[in-house]
């Protein structure tokens, strides 16, 4: 169980590594093709109104010239150790977490990150559950009552979800029950949690039901699915005879069993989704992760861009690490091994 | 008849040799794939998926001249169906009509109708490429990982997980966003094509790679394999005479169930503005600019509904393809 656990860990963490690299060295190169040069980069900093010298001795300073290992390590070490800036204006520090300095706001990255995250985390968490809820409890009810008017009805309904874009069922939902019927507010609106908790869910309404629908109809699939394999297992029919219940047949027996794969799945979707929901911020005109991304891609603001595929990356390794130390609890095969 | 006798009367009551022929055959000379194709003979929802795919790729190929017929060209401006006032379309319903079918878009006036014809091709046509890109390597990496198993099977392994904990949109879009305008002998939307199908392509082999990476395991235990090994082929002649033939039908049912996939993710990219370039129309483009005009629903109503048929077909027909394939599902 222990050596499990540190396997794990280390696993993650060489995770984070490779993901780093690749990603440093995927932003490094093909801006490079493009054809960006260490002083193009540096101009950034600097301004177009600064003379070809400020901006060598700029590039210089930020190490743009360097070889990419270097400057990869340079990368890594602020991270962990915080960064010295050198404009040549002045020394700017920038603290432990350092990912870096916007091209355009000349501000530290980290600390946009962190302003952005409460607006994605509560979209995902709200979502999260009703998707969980939802399609997990339509998949196993379907997956019981195979071939009824209700298990057609539902994966008929499920699997036009996955067919449909959220940026077009979002718009949709923002048309009829924003503009038209009134309901909800318009797209764009946001209230913090600690503001107003009521006006925080009122306003996430909306987005939290087109995405956990795109999400249930994934789930209660893939519930189904499995439910429909582990209810034939001998174990089933075992359960069955020694007298238990039927709800503890299904809910303790069938449903733990098929679960095990949709936890893998959760904890990687909802990883994905707290690192930046793009589309559905796109579609809402959410303030968060997912917008502050295309912000910085349509900037052309590289240590944004990195900064963010970074810390989006992080959450899906660090909810995988979650979801495989859960599996140890839930699933006895794995402690075992 | 004698207590003896007995046992021997219980196989008695079995039909005599001669009616058995009629049943035998039957059984004898059905491949897979043709039990497969009678099963999705029957399968009338997967059919209409299938039916629905066909259309719409004669669509996509025959777009020039079914745009012709109907005489509007999808990049024209229409003013004479525009507001000068409003800027919006004149008319009921977004300027439907005899004119145009779907009406026009508002400001400039372009037909919708020609719009959506016109971008069915990039969808298709990125849709498929992408996949051939991901079936390829998907194929190579998981048939390697499976029949090498070992530290090959974990290498390829861990690089599977890395590609799924990558923010893959954020990433495609990024790349997307730094690409240069021009290079590999291409430019301005044949460069964005070719960059988007390698993109797509590229980040979405690794659900095929897993499929095909636990059959090979299960394959290379077979008996076939066993028995070309001892007549002394080589691993290539086993990969590519032995186990890749029976991948096929896995592959395919995949394929078939990536496609809608990769069309989604070209449809989000375009939504995104880091898709194919305007004016040239793509579902997921159109969609994008009907964000500004809530108040017209035929805009965001009709790019939308295409995209929705196009992968609700596919999906349909692999759903089906795949159950006919699956011996459990019957």
């Amino acid at each position: 169980m222990l050596t499990y656990i540190i396997r794990r860990f280390i696993g993650a963490i060489a995770m984070l590594i490779v993901i780093s690299m690749v990603t440093f060295g995927i932003f490094f190169v093909v801006p490079q093709w493009a054809g960006s040069t260490p002083e193009s980069l540096a101009s950034r900093y600097v301004g177009r109104a600064a003379t070809e010298e400020t901006v060598a001795l700029v590039a210089e300073r930020l190490g743009f010239n360097d070889p990419v290992i270097v400057q990869y390590g340079r990368f890594l070490k602020g991270i962990f150790l915080g960064a010295e800036y050198d404009y040549g204006a002045g020394v700017e520090h920038c603290p432990a977490p350092c990912l870096g300095y916007s091209f355009i706001s000349g501000q530290p990255v980290w600390p946009d990150l962190i302003d952005r995250m409460p607006v994605t985390f509560s979209l995902a968490i709200g979502a999260a559950i009703l998707w969980v809820v939802a399609g997990v409890s339509v998949g196993v009810i379907s997956a019981l009552r195979r071939g009824s008017f209700f298990d057609r009805l539902s994966m008929g309904t499920a699997l036009a979800g996955v067919s449909l874009p959220i940026f077009f069922t979002g718009m949709v939902s923002l048309v009829v029950f924003s503009y038209g019927l009134g309901w909800t507010p318009p797209g764009g609106s946001w209230t913090d949690f600690t503001e107003n908790p009521a006006q925080w869910a009122y306003n996430l309404l909306l987005p939290w039901i087109t995405l956990a629908f795109l999400f249930a109809a994934t789930y209660a699939r893939l519930t189904r699915a499995g439910m429909l394999d582990t209810m034939g297992e001998d174990y089933i029919r075992t359960a069955r005879a020694k007298g238990l219940r039927e709800r503890d047949v299904v809910v303790k027996h069938g449903l733990r069993a098929a679960l095990t794969p949709i936890l893998t799945l959760f904890g990687i979707d909802f990883g994905l989704l707290i690192g930046g929901a793009i589309l559905t911020e796109t579609t809402y005109t959410l303030p968060g992760l997912g917008q502050f991304a295309i912000l910085a891609i349509r900037n052309q603001d590289l240590p944004q861009v990195m900064g963010v595929v970074l810390f989006a990356a992080s959450f899906v390794v660090v909810a995988s690490l979650i979801v495989d130390l859960l599996y140890a609890w839930v699933d006895p095969r794995v402690r075992l091994s | 008849m004698t207590a003896p006798l007995d046992v021997s009367g219980a196989s008695a009551q079995v039909p005599p040799e001669p009616t058995l022929s009629g049943a035998d055959r039957a059984v004898q000379g059905r491949s897979l794939t043709r039990i497969a194709w009678m099963r999705l003979r029957r399968d009338k929802i997967a059919l209409a998926g299938g039916i629905t795919v066909l259309l719409l790729i004669l669509m996509a190929i025959f777009a020039t001249p079914i745009i012709n017929l109907f005489g509007q060209d999808p990049l024209e401006f229409n003013q004479d169906a525009i507001d000068p006032n409003t800027l919006l379309p004149l008319g009921a319903y977004g300027g439907m009509g005899a004119e145009h079918l779907l009406g026009v878009e508002p400001v400039n006036g372009r037909d919708i109708f020609s719009r959506i014809v016109a971008g069915a091709g990039i969808s298709l046509l990125i849709g498929f490429l992408a996949t051939i890109v991901s079936v390829l390597i998907g194929t190579v990496m998981g048939v390697v990982a499976g029949y090498f198993g070992g530290w090959v099977d974990q290498i390829i392994g861990r690089i599977m997980d890395v590609f799924l904990a990558f923010p893959l949109l954020v990433f495609a879009i990024a790349l997307v966003g730094v690409m240069p305008n021009e290079g590999f002998g291409l430019e301005g939307n044949g460069l964005r094509i070719a960059m988007l199908i390698f993109i797509i392509g590229f980040f979405s082999w690794p659900s095929i790679g897993r499929i095909v990476r636990g059959q090979t395991l299960s394959l290379r235990e077979r008996e076939f394999v066993d028995a070309a090994r001892s007549l002394g082929a080589r691993n290539g002649y086993i990969l590519f005479r032995e186990i890749l033939p029976n991948l096929m039908a896995p592959i395919l049912v995949y394929a078939t169930l990536l496609i809608p996939a990769n069309i989604l993710f070209e449809a989000a990219l375009s939504f995104l503005g880091v898709g194919i370039n305007p004016p040239t129309p793509t579902w997921g483009g159109m969609l994008s600019e009907a964000v500004r005009f809530y108040t017209l629903p035929h805009f965001v109503i009709f790019p939308g509904l295409a995209i929705f048929i196009t992968v609700l077909a596919f999906n349909l027909f692999g759903d089906g393809l795949r159950d006919a394939f699956d011996p459990r599902a019957h």
